[in-house]
């Protein structure tokens, strides 16, 4: 227990550090274009920290979670334009609105018992139906979208410094990353991980799997939205191939794998470790499109080839090769 | 309710297109099958067999004439894949071998697009307006020729698997793998060859979508999700439940764009999959992943 607690105080500790150090980078980046890459990939860390708690800790690996990073972009939209509801408001019911996305998709499908490709199909599913549906519904704009209209005032959830963003942006992260340092000591983490290495074992022991496996999801899909909800509060613009399309479930997934599943910082290490590989292949490759996004590919095979716990796992078994103590 | 003979046109027209469908999806339930992971690159490999069909067609080569060496080539691919990259990268987990497909498709459709940019392009075959009269409708000649070769083709699988000793291999290491490698055969060829069966039967399909349809880095994508829920519905790995799964689907699609507009005809599809996947999904696999 006493081991546990010091586990628990230097991981807050290093979260903290983490997080005060990329504060100051929009300090140091002296343009949009940088700033709003940044932005761009800690959106797609927060989305990712959301895929982890699900593919990582519980190992249910979900292709669809563009289905709630949707839920979330569309959700905060939509509450502000057709409802004039107040943006933190609705940017909060977002977070709730695709939690309960996240439920009702996980429920439908986990008590059917899907697991394995199953879930990966079924999940694929749904994030297409949202995608053909919101492209195609009145309510939603349509295939032209959503507008959020300009009105910069802090009120609104709009800022004329893009740096006031990228710091709220960095708290969601932080909280994020505090969920996921508590998901991995608490009893639940251990009733998931549980699920997640050999579920007819842990119901055979009294876990209730489908009920872990809901509170998962849930969560999973809440942290999935608020990305959702930030990349829609920041561009001012949805529509339903970037909310639902089926870039948004990769990303959210190859980040934790490349990163590290299952590990507190993996998918934000990842993220940022894929767009930054992203964009120095763009400038390399010039206007070639796809470059960037086909060393992603190779770099999820080389992962998975050569460092099965990725790059976190790699830096673990270094560390405690050197020093001697477990990987942390 | 429109009248009979536009529901019998549209029926018609769904099992050409469902056909082609099926063709796809027998290739991707016969890696199931064997593999027991789903192929997340199959839809790249139809992107990249329709441009090499595309590219084909530029030096003179009909599709039609490019199908048998377009399959050869493919089965090489895919064997070659699946024996050298995606069997020793995946450690023998199906849950990585599921990801290194997934890195796959990433590759394939990027370096696809880094080609040949996202412009979507089609061919101009002579005999593209010959049709045939049924009385009721016009039956284009090349989604006739799509519907004949896939039948065939699917057939020519069936045989493959029920009266070769190839496909006994095939079927006993689907069955247990164990069991396979104690009698000799040898699983990792095995796997391969249906890697490379799956990559020809994309192959076949390239060809035949390419007269009647664009090509673009991105097309296979459409025709993959579309296969998925044809798996499924016909039964995963079940070869003659994907060829009838993929004729239903055609039809389903081709009314469903009937009576709900073309822009929600896919919305069908993926509601019929996700309903089967709920309500009957053990009695539908069969064997469970």
């Amino acid at each position: 227990m006493n081991g546990r607690r010091t586990e628990a105080v230097r991981s807050y500790g290093l979260i903290l550090a983490v997080a005060a150090c990329a504060s100051l980078a929009p300090l140091f980046v002296g343009s949009n274009v940088a700033l709003n890459a940044m932005i761009t990939a800690l959106i797609i860390a927060l989305a990712a920290q959301g895929w982890n708690v699900l593919g990582g800790f519980g190992g249910q690996f979900s292709f669809g979670h563009a289905a709630f990073f949707g839920a979330g972009a569309y959700a905060v939209a939509l509450l502000q334009t057709k409802f004039a509801i107040n943006p933190w408001l609705a940017f909060a019911m977002a977070i709730a609105f695709a939690g309960l996305v996240g439920l009702a998709i996980g429920y439908l499908s986990f008590r059917s018992g899907l697991r394995g490709s199953y879930f990966a199909l079924v999940t694929l599913a749904f994030a297409e139906v949202f995608r053909i549906v919101a492209n195609a519904s009145p309510f939603t704009g349509g295939a032209a979208g959503t507008l959020i209209p300009l009105r910069i005032s802090p009120a609104n959830f709009q800022f004329s410094d893009r740096a006031v963003f990228f710091d709220l942006l960095l708290a969601a992260i932080v909280a994020s990353l505090c969920i996921t340092q508590w998901l991995k000591l608490s009893r639940f983490g251990a009733y998931l991980i549980a699920v997640r290495e050999n579920e007819n074992a842990a119901q055979a022991l009294g876990v209730d799997v489908l009920d872990v496996k809901l509170k998962a999801i849930t969560l999973s899909a809440a942290m999935t939205g608020a990305a959702g909800a930030f990349y829609a509060q920041y561009f001012l613009f949805i529509d339903a191939s970037i909310a639902f399309g089926p870039w948004i479930s990769v990303e959210a997934l190859l980040a934790p794998i490349i990163g590290g599943l299952g590990t507190v910082f993996g998918p934000l290490f990842g993220a940022v470790i894929l767009h930054f590989l992203g964009e120095i292949a763009k400038s390399i490759g010039g206007r070639i499109p796809g470059l960037d996004l086909a060393l992603y590919g190779a770099l999820l095979i080389l992962v998975i080839a050569f460092a099965r716990n990725g790059l976190m796992g790699m830096i673990s078994a270094r560390s405690a090769r050197t020093t001697g103590r477990g990987a942390a | 309710m429109p009248a009979l003979d536009i529901l019998a046109a549209a029926v018609l027209n769904g099992l050409m297109t469902g056909a082609i469908y099926a063709l796809i999806a027998v290739g991707l339930t016969l890696v199931y099958g064997v593999l027991h992971i789903i192929n997340f690159a199959h839809g790249a490999m139809l992107s990249a067999a329709m441009f090499a069909a595309f590219l084909c067609f530029q030096i003179g080569i009909d599709p039609y004439l490019a199908i048998a060496p377009l399959a050869v080539a493919f089965f090489g691919a895919g064997y070659g894949l699946q024996r050298w990259l995606i069997g020793p990268a995946s450690h023998g987990d199906d849950r990585n071998i599921l990801l290194v497909t997934l890195g796959l498709s990433i590759i394939i459709e990027n370096l696809l697009l880094a080609s040949f940019r996202s412009d979507t392009r089609t061919i101009d075959v002579p005999y593209g307006f010959s049709s045939l009269d049924l009385g009721f409708t016009f039956l284009p000649l090349t989604r006739l020729m799509g519907f004949g070769v896939a039948c065939l083709v699917a057939a020519m699988f069936w045989l493959i698997l029920n009266w070769t000793d190839l496909g006994k291999a095939i079927r006993a290491v689907a069955r247990e793998k164990l069991g396979a490698t104690l009698v000799g055969i040898d699983v990792r060829h095995i796997y391969a060859v249906t890697f490379g069966l799956g990559a020809a039967s994309v192959a076949i399909a390239a060809c035949l979508l390419l007269p009647i349809f664009y090509v673009n880095p991105r097309v296979g994508n459409a025709y993959v999700l579309v296969a998925f829920t044809i798996v499924v519905l016909g039964g995963m790995g079940s070869v003659a439940g994907a060829f009838i799964g993929g004729l239903l689907i055609g039809v389903v699609e081709s009314l469903s764009g009937m009576y709900f507009g073309e822009s929600l005809g896919q919305l069908g599809i993926f509601l019929i999959f996700i309903v089967v996947l709920m309500v009957r999904p053990t009695g539908l696999f069969g064997a469970r992943a």
